[in-house]
């Protein structure tokens, strides 16, 4: 018993030295180092096109669907035998069927299911394609220019197509109107 | 490029990275291990701490030395949440309720960061940094420490003496982990990583959390401890931002498991009996990552969860690297996997958590089923087993025995108790099979210390804090005290002359043994709950 107290004593001595150089002086050093220039907005998120929130009405492109409650995020957890997110799935097919005025089998697998996060910046080529109508005759600019400016926002390989930047995407649509 | 074609690119990148990697760091962890020079600021930190570097500890003495830092590690964790209000920068988020409380203190201490919070509105971050970030250095170097214990059993003899706790325990903090987490969280900086003490940062009129994050992003991979300082983890793009920093915080997770076995290989004298362990986890991994990469290809709604930077390659990729380490930290919702898909990134911790496992328990785990495994083949031979010139006696192979199956009766145990209990079906998100892989996959996940989850399922209930917390410290601690208890008799022993009868420990035939041992132990304890859920899941 005695040794374990002893062994105790050492430990906690021993954890609060390391907790002054692990917890302390190590971010400091990590937050004083993404001060300089070039990491800095990084480390702030200036500006930030990492993340993509929905915006309010048709001038905007819209992001993937969101299970997240902000600040916080998330993803919905749902199995791909659950039945109930089957119909949440379907009805968000019609939806954005709806909205972009096209037949439901064109709405892409991205357009229906939320991401991990519930803030992915991205969506396929052919959700930003499906979504370009809409978005130039809302903005009262040509189809041809807004395609332009989807191809000037794709970005990323990973996944077989290049996807797009919603979030830059639609910053450039600001700067346009 | 197609999606396939850039996911094994990936792959390509990562071994070859680990390939150049593993040898010089392996090595230098060996040095770290066996040095007999002491630095100057270590020599600060046992003045303070009141310990003398240069006495050597009894196995007993050792684990004593384990569980009382961790006991304190666990108060003071707890503490320093239950204190948040008093602190800076809690932004409003109040005292952290008593169950999660101890829940996370359990979680972190044990190296498994088990999450049952939402950090964005729970944790501020004075807590993240004096008291997440801290655990996740020192858990990981605990582990570190015990399994270089285990391998001075092998490598001393006609000794009682183990080596020194405290220091294993600062050189594993202060020579490994901090400087190449310091050098990889400006890396990941450098990626898009964020590093603010500010709450939140407006995007097009909508508040998304900040915290720092690049400096626990760093350790919560290298550790193998995998806590998101943010909900989604490293699948939220201030953890994780884009292909590169993924590839980045796969290889952290893997680098210090995978060196370890070469660490093993310098300290015992023989690489080759490094190697064949590598190989054996090597193997396994490649086949479960194979598993899940088909499974998530070809499922019903392969986006769903996933985040389109990394599509399946790179979520398949994450996900059975975290889990076959023992990190838990995750790029994509695992609840949203298929059936196949999800029950492969539970089988990796069903093996234990040894392909390659945590640092430091991996190669613990992964040494204890080598005991079994020659302990095995001494049965069918009736020959007295030996490995790496020890005997396997009676005292050695009940401390392996013991150790093994800590894991599957805490693990089965809380889930069976779980799954009867009337409250568990509120806790759940989804019907059917897919249901008990979330309890299952629950218990798995804290039982081996791993800390990812079928994030579906609610575990804040007071049953669900409490008994993961138990199964948390329980598949910690148990094994750890008897690998220390199994690594003070070997190291008690002289050293048994090679033989025409030894089992020779460093070729194919010992690697389809031992690997044969991994999946058939896994398989025995576990095929009749597999088949109810993820292998029910999967054949509907």
């Amino acid at each position: 018993m005695n040794a374990l107290v002893r062994q105790t004593l050492a430990g906690l001595r021993v954890l609060l030295v390391l907790t002054a150089i692990t917890g302390v002086l190590y971010p400091a050093a990590v937050w004083g180092v993404s001060r300089l220039p070039g990491l800095h907005a990084n480390a702030e998120a200036v500006d930030t096109t990492l993340v993509a929130v929905p915006r309010e009405g048709d001038r905007w492109f819209v992001p993937r669907p969101s299970a997240a409650t902000l600040p916080a995020s998330g993803g919905s957890n749902k199995g791909e035998r659950n039945t109930d997110y089957d119909a949440v799935v379907a009805e968000r097919r019609t939806e954005v069927a709806r909205r972009e005025g096209v037949t439901e089998d064109r709405v892409p697998q991205d357009a229906v299911t939320a991401s991990a996060s519930g803030l992915d910046p991205l969506i396929s080529t052919a959700y930003a394609d499906l979504q370009v109508p809409r978005v130039a005759r809302a903005n009262g600019l040509g189809e041809d220019r807004v395609r332009e400016l989807v191809a000037e926002h794709a970005e990323g390989r990973w996944s077989g197509a290049p996807d797009v930047n919603v979030t830059a995407l639609n910053r450039a649509i600001d700067t346009e109107g | 490029m197609s999606s396939t074609g850039a996911g094994l690119l990936q792959v390509g990148v990562l071994l070859v990275a680990l390939a150049v990697v593993h040898r010089p760091f392996g090595d230098y962890m060996a040095r770290v291990y066996t040095s007999a020079e002491h630095t100057g600021v270590e020599r600060a930190v046992y003045r303070v701490a009141g310990v003398d570097p240069d006495s050597e500890q009894r196995w007993s003495a050792y684990a004593l030395g384990v569980l009382g830092f961790s006991f304190v590690g666990v108060v003071l964790l707890y503490v320093v949440q239950r204190a948040q209000s008093l602190l800076p920068w809690d932004f409003g988020r109040g005292n952290v309720p008593p169950a999660v409380a101890f829940n996370t203190a359990v979680s972190f201490v044990t190296n498994t960061n088990w999450q049952s919070y939402v950090p964005e509105t729970v944790m501020g971050h004075s807590v993240q940094l004096i008291g997440l970030t801290v655990q996740n250095f020192v858990s990981a170097a605990v582990g570190m420490a015990v399994a270089v214990a285990l391998v001075r059993g092998f490598t001393r003899h006609r000794t009682d003496r183990l080596g020194n706790f405290w220091v294993d325990l600062t050189r594993g903090v202060l020579r490994i982990l901090l400087p190449v987490a310091f050098l990889f969280a400006i890396v990941l900086v450098a990626t898009g990583v964020v590093m603010s003490l500010k709450s939140g940062v407006d995007v097009d009129g909508r508040t998304v959390a900040l915290a720092p994050v690049a400096s626990q992003e760093a350790i919560k991979e290298l550790g193998t401890n995998g806590g998101g300082v943010l909900n989604a983890n490293s699948a939220h793009p201030f953890e994780n931002p884009n292909a590169w920093s993924n590839l980045i915080e796969v290889f952290l997770l893997l680098v210090i498991p995978v060196s370890l076995t070469r660490t093993f290989g310098t300290l015992v004298g023989d690489r080759r009996q490094g190697y064949v362990l590598l190989g054996v986890m090597g193997v396994l991994w490649s086949a479960v990552l194979t598993v899940i990469w088909a499974a998530e290809a070809h499922g019903l709604r392969p986006l769903e969860g996933k985040e389109l930077r990394f599509g399946v390659p790179g979520s398949a990729l994450f996900a059975n690297s975290t889990t076959a380490t023992s990190t838990g930290a995750v790029n994509s919702a695992h609840d949203s996997f298929t059936g196949l898909g999800g029950g492969g990134a539970l089988l990796n911790m069903l093996f234990g958590e040894m392909t390659p496992g945590g640092v430091g328990t991996g190669l613990y785990s992964i040494l204890v089923m080598a005991v079994i495994a020659v302990f095995l083949a001494g049965l069918m031979v009736g020959r007295t087993p030996e490995y790496l010139g020890k005997k396997l006696g009676r005292r050695e192979v009940t401390a392996a025995a013991v150790s093994i199956l800590a894991m599957p009766t805490v693990l089965l145990l809380g889930a069976g108790v779980a799954a009867v209990l009337p409250s568990t079906r509120g806790a759940l998100n989804n019907p059917g099979a897919h249901g008990l892989s979330e309890i299952l996959y629950a218990y798995a996940s804290a039982s081996n210390n791993n800390g990812s989850a079928f994030a579906g399922l609610t575990a804040t209930g007071d049953w669900f804090q409490a008994s993961l917390g138990v199964c948390m410290a329980l598949g910690r601690f148990v094994p750890v005290i008897a690998v220390l208890a199994l690594a003070g008799s070997l190291a008690a022993q002289q050293k048994a002359p090679v033989t025409a009868g030894t089992l020779p420990t460093t070729g194919p035939l010992f690697g389809t043994l031992l690997t044969g041992s991994i999946v058939l132990v896994a398989a025995l304890t576990f095929v009749p709950a597999l088949a109810l859920g993820p292998i029910a899941e999967a054949l509907q």
